[in-house]
């Protein structure tokens, strides 16, 4: 025992023989003594050996006090080295040489004590991080060291950011800074901080402020009040724009499943209570190509929006061809026999599949979030859902109006015996406009797997939401289906934080009631020829 | 403009009697309501020809549904209105039932409250909420079983017959109507009992609910219900009112042409209907001894129109027929293989609408042709 320590004890003396290093850095033998006061010191000092370690401008004390906030930087017992913990699992730990970076191997781990560190110091080091960041070449790592600043500062820290301004080049880095800054300011009870946090969205600022109206400076409380009145309407047009956002996001979802059967109903004015199953079928084949694609979520999301919609035009024109064509004219004996249609397919996705809801994954691309300001933030994949609704709504408004697919429908739901005679084969054009709205409803089924549970009880759920939105839009006008869609959506957004989700619903649903009573035929009632098919 | 000046030397309600149809759909229900009672008292338990009280209750159960489709068929095969929404009317009918039956339990509930049921004093309710109020005196439950559907038909029936909305629209309005009301119901805060809605029922009109004597006597109760609804139906059908509303049917803007107030005719007629619609609800309640909002669900309703449709439209027996048919399968198929018995519904869905749209009355009806053509004829059904 007695020989190790002396084994030690050279060790020590002969490191510190060695030559001053002659890099432009701090030398190992420097970082070793800094390092080494960091383990001896107590907490008191800590903090000040800290700051040392941040001013030593060396290159590696962003990862040793990384490391020492994660509670991995150590040092070993036998040649008092200092480690990085890679793996605590087991009896022996992976290590890191912490002044090279180089992986030493596995180290036994009564041989490793970890250096101590506390809350209060792991709060300060948070700071202290944020500042060597804020030297970096790259302005993103600048900037966002930048915003965790916000309500961060403190008194040595203000003199570094002043400095830190002067030289900074980049404008949001800068304004950043400037926030952070009179946040601290603020606090401090400088009135000419105020005007820069009015109109700031930052919560630390809101904090600041707060507490500045209630401060005893009558000054200083007037402006705080002033700038606080600022924020909270630039906060509520925030909260406006979530909430249209949210609610144009329900609403393109509800496009999305209307769409097709505004196709089928509202044109062909076929009821299919399968429809929503049809929109399963679609969820169900973007699970089902990425379990073909395995670890490509992507790929198979792009592919399933092609296979979706042939999946279930497919069975469309399957269930056209066996039972709607034999019910022409009773729509209500259409609606019972889709109906049972419908309830088969379910029953046959949950023996064959599974009764449970299957997951459905986000490719990277989607998710996430877009931050427009620190109020406001749009999840991508509905962003993603809400301009998929549009293409694909821009797409059946080309084929109605400019194909001569599109044609042919119009003129056989207006006169069928007369566009027969004229030489269209209504039969083929049936077939063809049924499995467009069915394929249709299998591409709002790709979407809607994205954002909702994929189960056997998808379908369902939107079904009705469907049909009310094609009533209230009224039937055979796909604009009206789109004005239905996205106003109910919002509507719905609108009334749910005072209502509640449900009675959200309700009242929409006796509000479309109510509404159907005094326009029977929607929003956008047919005219001419047209009106009664 | 309803009897004013018909040719007839009988009240209305008396007409059907005349009838033959009517004469043997009752012999047969009173025969079947004689023998299951006296199997079940006069043979011990165990005989090989004992009915069960469960056999009783649930044959108690069928009838109900059975007085359900009577009076979908009523407004579906008379007045050309296909009602998803009925199960609503039945619900509450029901509803209006569980509430008397909970005021009944008095403090023999787990909390042992006087006056308030178990899931307000669970969800810390100080006081009955004001339409609590009255559901104590079996009298006024009795009447709410058959105003509160009548009241919500009218009121809907008013606001949907006037601006004229027929066909399809109506049916899915009525669809949403029943989903509407399934998701309020489903609230706490409505002071129905929410999701798991009114149980643990003890007595009704002092006759303890478990005893099979009760269940006898529901049962039979809910046989004469029957019996009397679907006089009252075959009564309305045979009147003159019966008459104006197969024109609506058949012909809605003629028939308003020629001078009747069609969406009178259609709001009386679907009002009727919703109250046969309550209290089959209300007799359903006490027997299987709980409702909940699920019997709002849209498929409840739906599938009330299958029955009617597999046993044949604008018959009323074959809407009795159904219902006892389907319900049967129901049970066997749940019992046996509960996965199939969505395929078999879906299946019945198709099958029943494309190859049989007459439904079994249909069968049996072509058999007789000749006989009956002109009956036939007057029932020819245009949706």
């Amino acid at each position: 025992m007695s020989i190790l320590r002396l084994l030690t004890g050279l060790l020590l003396l002969l490191s510190l023989s060695l030559p001053a290093g002659v890099y432009a850095q701090s030398s190992d033998s420097e970082a070793s003594a800094l390092l080494q006061a960091l383990a001896d010191s107590s907490y008191a000092q800590k903090q000040q050996v800290i700051s040392d370690i941040v001013s030593s401008g060396d290159e590696r004390a962003r990862t040793w006090l990384e490391a020492y906030a994660d509670g991995k930087l150590a040092q070993t017992k036998d040649t008092g080295a200092f480690v990085f913990v890679l793996s605590n699992r087991g009896r022996d730990w992976t290590v890191a040489d912490a002044l090279s970076g180089d992986t030493i191997g596995e180290m036994s781990r009564r041989n490793i004590d970890r250096i101590r560190i506390n809350n209060a110091l792991r709060k300060e080091l948070e700071g202290m991080l944020s500042v060597i960041d804020l030297t970096v070449d790259d302005a993103d790592t600048r900037l966002a060291a930048a915003r965790a600043l916000k309500g961060e500062v403190d008194a040595a820290l203000a003199e570094r950011i002043g400095t830190l301004l002067d030289t900074e080049a980049d404008d949001d880095v800068h304004d950043a800074l400037t926030e952070a800054l009179a946040i601290y300011q603020v606090a401090q009870g400088e009135v000419a901080a105020v005007a820069v946090l009015s109109g700031s969205l930052n919560p630390q600022a809101r904090v600041a402020l707060n507490n500045a109206a209630q401060s005893d400076n009558p000054e200083l409380a007037a402006a705080a009040a002033k700038a606080l009145e600022s924020i909270q309407t630039k906060l509520k047009i925030n909260s406006a724009a979530e909430t249209l956002y949210f609610g144009l996001s329900l609403g393109s979802v509800l496009v999305l499943a209307a769409i097709g059967l505004a196709i089928t109903f509202g044109v062909m004015g076929v009821i299919n209570m399968a429809h929503g199953e049809l929109i399963m079928l679609g969820a169900y084949t973007t699970w089902g190509m990425q379990q073909l694609f395995p670890g490509q979520p992507g790929l198979a999301l792009i592919l399933s929006i092609p296979a979706g919609f042939l999946v279930a035009a497919l069975a469309g024109i399957a269930i056209e061809r066996t039972v709607i064509q034999h019910l022409k004219g009773r729509p209500l004996e259409t609606l019972l026999a889709t109906f049972g249609v419908s309830l088969i397919l379910q029953q046959l996705v949950r023996t064959v599949i599974s009764p449970l809801n299957r997951s459905v994954v986000t490719p990277e691309w989607m998710s996430g979030s877009l931050m427009i300001n620190e109020a406001l933030s749009l999840t991508l994949n509905r962003l993603y859902v809400i301009g998929f609704a549009l293409v694909v709504f821009a797409g059946l408004m080309l084929i109605m109006r400019k194909t001569r697919l599109g044609l042919e429908v119009r003129a056989v739901t207006q006169n069928r015996a007369m566009a027969r005679s004229m030489g269209i084969k209504a039969t083929r054009v049936d077939i063809l406009t049924f499995g467009l709205g069915s394929g249709v409803a299998g591409l709002a089924g790709v979407a809607l797997s994205q954002i909702t549970n994929v189960g056997p009880n998808l379908g369902q759920s939107y079904i009705i939401d469907s049909f009310m939105v094609v009533v209230f839009g009224g039937v055979g006008n796909l604009w009206g289906t789109l004005v239905a869609g996205l106003s109910l959506g919002t509507i719905n957004q609108i009334l749910e934080p005072w209502a509640g989700a449900v009675l959200a619903k309700i009242v929409v649903l006796v509000f479309i009631i109510l509404f159907i009573q005094k326009r029977p035929r929607g929003l956008f009632p047919q005219k001419g020829r047209a009106a009664e098919g | 403009m309803v009897s004013s000046n018909l040719n007839t030397s009988k009240p209305w309600l008396l007409r059907p009697f005349n009838e033959r149809s009517t004469q043997l759909f009752l012999g047969i229900l009173f025969g079947a309501l004689a023998l299951v009672t006296i199997l079940h008292l006069a043979f011990p338990e165990g005989h090989a020809l004992h009915v069960s009280a469960y056999t009783v209750t649930l044959l108690g159960k069928y009838l109900c549904y059975a007085l359900l489709a009577v009076a979908v068929d009523l407004v579906w095969g008379f007045l050309g209105i296909l009602s998803l929404g009925h199960g609503a009317f039945f619900a509450l009918g029901g509803y209006a039932m569980g509430m008397y039956l909970m005021r009944q339990i008095g403090d023999r509930g787990v909390y042992g409250d006087p006056v308030l049921p178990d899931f307000m004093v669970f969800l810390n309710w100080q006081e009955l909420p004001w339409f609590w109020h009255g559901f104590d005196m079996a009298w006024f439950a009795f009447i709410m079983v058959l105003l509160a559907p009548g009241l919500l038909a009218l009121i809907f029936g008013f606001l949907a017959f006037r601006s004229r909305v027929t066909g399809v629209y109506l049916s899915i309005i009525t669809q949403a109507l029943t989903f509407a009301l399934m998701l309020a119901f489903f609230r706490n805060e409505m002071g129905f009992g929410g999701n798991n809605g009114l149980t643990d029922f003890k007595d009704i009109l002092g006759f303890d609910l478990r005893s099979d004597a009760t269940r006898l006597g529901l049962f039979i109760a809910t046989g004469i219900a029957l019996a009397i609804g679907y006089v009252v139906c075959r009564g309305i059908v045979l009147s003159k009112l019966g008459r104006v509303s197969v024109a609506c049917r058949d012909a809605e803007a003629r028939t308003r042409f020629i001078g009747y107030r069609v969406e009178r005719v259609q709001l009386f007629v679907f009002v009727v209907s919703a109250m046969l619609a309550g209290v089959a609800g209300a007799l359903y309640v006490p027997q299987v001894g709980i409702i909940n909002p699920s019997e709002f669900s849209p498929l409840f309703s739906i599938e009330v129109v299958v029955w009617v449709a597999l046993g044949g439209r604008a018959t009323l027996y074959g809407a009795v027929i159904g219902a006892l048919l389907v319900n049967y399968a129901k049970t066997v198929f749940t019992g046996i293989m509960p996965d199939a018995w969505l395929f078999a519904l879906g299946g019945l869905f198709v099958l029943v609408t494309v190859l049989l749209p007459k439904g079994i009355a249909g069968l049996l009806q072509r058999r007789k042709a000749p006989e009956d053509s002109a009956q036939a004829a007057g029932q020819e059904v245009t949706a």
